[in-house]
């Protein structure tokens, strides 16, 4: 086979190789035969290729003085920071697994982790980990003060939500949206009956109420659908259509809080540990995401007065540290509110991380909206399709894959401000363990450190599991619009 | 009722899809539409010229609200086009648009891009909307991409998918954006051909385009617009062989003289 390459101009140094110098200086070329396809060298490929591409491509340069040097610098470090990361790891390993005192048989509590000169059994100069002051603590680490007995709930709540997060996460199984759509709506109401005990007392007159409102807007609905309600009211009567349901479903709510159920009531201040910080966390992360959405879209609104609201609300929450709207809603809401209703600390500090969240969230989704070329949205406008349409199936689905990251990183800071709930007296996972240091029979020099070993690890293992997750769905969703 | 007038203007409504009479349109102080008047019968075929920043892309996108016009009247398919979003969804619905950039979804698969609208705004079943979108992807030859997804195939491909899109919905008008422009010069041709083949087949299509060959062949109109104003418009043979404005004169003597 025979294939013609007329060379239009000679390129000196990638030409020489590749035919005899003498055609170089002609104007016309014509390739007789194909070049070869070679395999490629050992650099390329397999183990060689890895460690040669991965480690030593980056010292293996002594061309020149300058080259050398370089290597020689980058080899050294190299060893440095190995030599750091086995010193440090040996060490944690030594401290967390080997040197550390994993029981505590006769029941010694401090003593069974004191050196000889401390007046225990050790050999002087150990330091390592005290395993069973964890082990007598987990309770309260995971747990806080919710009773011994109901513990069941809690774990039983654990259960079903992983359950259905794991379902939802494996793409292999069937129903994945109605799980997911469970998991979004019922899950969150049993979650909280089993974990507060339900049974709130809520008149049956605001759950009729409640009811006849969204019967009455449902009804206004179908009118405007039907064409009864003329002009800009219309499109008025459909919102409340939607409405209507919304209002039905929160009746609905409100119905099964009021339904008793049997359960030991158990008061939010009892809550405590990981519980909180799950509670805090998870709440914030599902609803922070789709309030950042909407306030996003209301943000690029062309609607003046949508815009403004939306810009003012990110702008405020934006501008407060944490800190002080967890102080506003513990100390400066009750003020606000009439004698006689008070609100659960938990709910509130829930509200207050979630609209700080939700604010932050807006700005990293309007990013991702920003990024989405104007022909998206005018392809979306040409076929027909309504805003609210273009948004859920052309705007979003694009803009949220591209602030994955963003997302994610919100996500992760939201999880681990929820240890700032301690400062107005909850529970969370380090302000339990933090007390349970207090306990002088268990006081030893090693306390402090294998608490917090426990706190880090537990914060780490939600957070990288997180992290872990998203580059997977970045990689998942690249494929499908990426050649 | 049975009045001889009255019969005869509704014949006449019913033959045009586009009427825009005394239309002005501004970006900020730039008046980009002046005075437009334009009547398009079923069937037609026009095709819009005229040097880049004249207004071309502007007047289409009029048709279909992607832009706003501020002064004049605009009905298509007997439906005036003004700030009542009904309206405007139904006009949407009978017209598509294929444009400079194709502007497909990346994140559908090409079958998906087609099935969207007639599933989300004509409400159609899915496996007919399927067989709508196939029928459409073979008419423009790319059925066996069908599960692709737009990034991975070529400007040519990607164009036809669009226009395949836009048919979809089965729309009254059908409007191109420049279609060509951001193509290779070996793709050119197959749209150009899908685009033919349309016009053969009695579709109703406003052009902006630049492909003279193209005007020639399939126009019945061709329209010359300058400064945002239609300077002269013809039948292609009087308006490529007998230009009678200075200005047209002098843009057909630059784009054909190369």
């Amino acid at each position: 086979m025979t294939r013609k390459i007329i060379k239009a101009a000679p390129k000196k140094t990638t030409m020489k190789k590749a035919i005899p110098s003498d055609i170089d200086t002609q104007a016309g070329y014509v390739r007789i035969e194909d070049a070869p396809l070679l395999p490629p060298p050992p650099s390329e490929v397999g183990v060689t290729g890895w460690l040669y591409k991965n480690i030593f491509a980056s010292m293996s340069d002594f061309g020149s003085i300058p080259a050398a040097l370089k290597s020689v610098f980058v080899a050294v470090s190299t060893l440095f920071i190995l030599y750091f990361l086995i010193t440090q790891i040996s060490g944690l390993l030594d401290f967390a697994i080997f040197s550390a005192v994993w029981s505590d048989p006769e029941g010694l509590k401090r003593q069974a982790c004191w050196t000889v000169e401390q007046g225990g059994a050790l050999p002087n100069g150990w330091h390592a980990a005290c395993w069973p002051f964890i082990e007598a603590k987990a309770k309260f680490i995971f747990y806080g003060a919710y009773p011994n007995d109901d513990l069941w709930r809690v774990n039983l709540t654990y259960a079903l939500g992983g359950f259905m997060l794991a379902w939802v996460m494996i793409e292999r199984l069937p129903y994945r949206k109605i799980v997911g759509i469970l998991l979004l709506t019922v899950y969150p109401v049993m979650a909280t009956v089993l974990l507060t005990g339900g049974a709130f007392s809520i008149s049956t007159g605001t759950i009729g109420g409640a009811t006849i409102l969204g019967l009455a807007l449902i009804t206004i609905g179908r009118l405007g659908k039907a064409g009864y309600v003329s002009g800009a009211f219309g499109d008025l009567a459909l919102v409340a259509g939607v409405c209507g349901w919304l209002v039905i479903l929160f009746a609905a709510v409100l119905a099964v809080f009021a339904i008793d159920f049997d359960l030991e009531a158990i008061d939010t201040r009892d809550w405590g540990g990981l519980l909180i910080t799950l509670v805090v966390a998870i709440t914030g992360i599902v609803a922070s995401l789709p309030l950042g959405i909407l306030l996003a879209l209301g943000r690029r609104s062309e609607m003046p007065v949508a815009r403004f609201l939306c810009t003012v609300f990110i702008e405020f929450w934006r501008g407060v540290p944490l800190i002080t709207v967890l102080f506003m809603a513990s100390v400066m809401l009750p003020l606000f509110m009439p004698e006689g209703v008070n609100f659960d600390m938990l709910l509130r500090a829930l509200i207050g991380v979630t609209l700080f969240s939700a604010a932050y969230m807006a700005e990293v989704v309007r990013g991702g909206l920003q990024a989405i070329d104007k022909g998206q949205y005018e392809g979306a406008d040409a076929v027909g399709l309504s805003y609210w349409q273009s948004m859920r199936l052309i705007i979003l689905p694009q803009a949220l894959t591209h602030v994955i990251p963003g997302i994610v990183n919100t996500f992760i800071g939201l999880f681990k401000d929820t240890a700032l709930v301690s400062i107005v007296g909850i529970f969370d996972l380090l302000g339990a363990a933090q007390s349970t240091l207090a306990d002088a029979a268990w006081s030893t020099p090693v306390q402090g450190l294998t608490g917090y070993l426990v706190v880090a690890v537990i914060f780490f293992v939600f957070c990288f599991g997180m992290s872990r997750y998203s580059m997977f769905m970045e990689r998942k969703l690249n494929r499908s619009h990426k050649s | 009722m049975a009045q001889p007038q009255n019969t005869a203007e509704q014949s006449v409504d019913q033959k045009t899809i586009v009427s825009m009479r005394n239309v002005n349109k501004w970006f900020g102080q730039f008046h980009v539409l002046r005075d437009i008047n334009l009547s398009v019968d079923k069937g037609e075929r026009i095709v819009v010229c005229g040097p880049s920043g004249s207004g071309k892309s502007t007047l289409i996108r009029c048709l279909n609200r992607l832009e706003k016009h501020q002064d004049g009247d605009i009905f298509v398919h007997g439906i005036e086009l003004n700030n009542d979003v009904k309206n405007i969804d139904e006009i949407r619905r009978e017209v598509g648009m294929v444009f400079q950039h194709f502007n497909l979804f990346p994140h559908l698969s090409i079958l998906e891009n087609c099935m969207l609208a007639p599933i989300w705004v004509r409400k159609t079943p899915r496996a007919e909307a399927e067989e709508i979108a196939m029928h459409f992807l073979t008419r423009v030859k790319i059925p066996e991409q069908a599960s692709k997804y737009p990034g991975q195939l070529s400007g040519g491909q990607q164009q036809r998918v669009a226009i395949a899109r836009a048919l979809c919905m089965q729309p009254q008008l059908m409007l191109f954006d420049e279609p060509t422009s951001a193509l290779d010069p070996e793709m050119i041709k197959e749209v150009l051909d899908t685009m033919v083949e349309l016009a053969d087949d009695g579709m109703t299509m406003i052009c902006v385009t630049h492909e003279m060959g193209f005007a020639r062949r399939v126009a019945d109109r061709v329209i010359f617009m300058d400064e945002g104003q239609i300077v002269e418009q013809n039948e292609p043979e009087a308006f490529f062989n007998n230009p009678q404005s200075d200005r047209t004169k002098l843009f057909l003597s630059q784009i054909l003289g190369h």
